[in-house]
């Protein structure tokens, strides 16, 4: 079934209090590689049936009320599949 | 008077702010989420909890019930309305509110007697309180840091909309203490703080006088009353 894959992330100039903590951990545990983390959330809404531009729109619109709150969050990346397979 | 608080699934504090009203005088009236009717009600009450499991982000998804549609019409038509903890959270994802709420930024639930100050009481829920009177309630988030672009925060404390900021600890890294803020008409007030946990002697937080004796959450739910009267007058 074709999925559509919506990306989210914190605004970049807010405090991640969720990547701080795990940036905290991985220091802790000897990874210390990272300069930072940032924690986002993947929709992947699997579609039934086919993806018209009807429903291209609707889903950035979703993207932008629903998905995401535009006071503490960015829509990064909106990912529709580009064949039927 | 006839106060509606909505439950919603995830709810915890609604029968608590019905006692509230109840005991500033007024008739509370149990709400739902996945109704389309409020029954007639003055104003309303959206609760403190955890709707929907904090699922997508906090208030979220109750901010998308049926019920919201209602709530969304009589605050724009002045009908009083408190969003407490989930409830502002609910308010400023259904736009009622400017801003949001964040992951408290030490990063832990917390859990106080805290005390704010009461910045503006010409709002529905703040008249029976003095301009600078400080107050005691419980708070207890795990995301209740208020944020906001800097424009947004110039103009709410430009138009006198910050109606509460917090006294001498700041528990979740709001921006400029925040603790509550209104819409431009004053009817819509949220706030983190619990004023419903404050309310009746013997539960309330600890005060000089005796322990659990503070009641300083009362005065949102006569305030509300006075300013239903005034507004008959």
């Amino acid at each position: 079934m074709p999925t559509i894959v919506v990306d989210v992330m914190p605004k970049a100039e807010l405090l991640d209090p969720q990547g701080k903590a795990l940036a905290g951990a991985l220091a802790r545990t000897g990874h210390t590689a990272f300069a930072g983390v940032r924690i986002g959330k993947r929709f992947e809404l699997a579609v039934d049936g086919p993806i018209t531009d009807e429903l291209r729109a609707e889903v950035t619109q979703l993207a932008a009320d629903v998905f995401s709150n535009s006071v503490i969050e960015d829509v990064v990346a909106i990912h529709f599949p580009t064949d039927e397979n | 008077m006839r106060i509606g608080v909505i439950t919603f699934p995830g709810s915890l504090d609604d029968r608590d702010a019905q006692r509230a009203v109840r005991f500033a005088g007024a008739e509370p009236v149990a709400l739902w989420h996945g109704s389309h009717d409020l029954e007639g009600v003055d104003a309303l009450v959206l609760p403190g909890g955890f709707s929907y499991g904090d699922y997508l982000r906090c208030g979220a998804i109750a901010a998308l019930s049926p019920i919201m549609t209602e709530v969304i019409d009589a605050a724009n038509k002045g009908m009083p309305v408190l969003g407490i903890c989930n409830g502002f959270q609910m308010l400023t994802e259904a736009h009622l509110l400017d801003g949001g709420l964040i992951r408290n930024d030490h990063g832990h639930f917390v859990r106080r007697d805290q005390v704010i100050r009461v910045e503006q009481t010409n709002t529905a829920w703040t008249g029976d309180y003095e301009v600078g009177q400080e107050i005691t309630i419980p708070l207890k988030n795990a995301e209740g840091g208020f944020i906001a672009s800097d424009d947004t925060l110039d103009r709410l404390e430009g138009e006198g909309r910050v109606v509460f900021r917090y006294v001498d600890v700041n528990p979740n890294g709001s921006l400029r203490d925040i603790a509550g803020i209104s819409n431009a008409r004053g009817n819509v007030v949220g706030l983190m703080p619990h004023p419903e946990h404050a309310i009746e002697p013997g539960f309330g937080p600890d005060t000089a006088v005796a322990m659990r004796s503070g009641v300083d959450g009362l005065a949102f739910f006569t305030s509300v009353i006075h300013s239903a009267l005034v507004a008959q007058a």
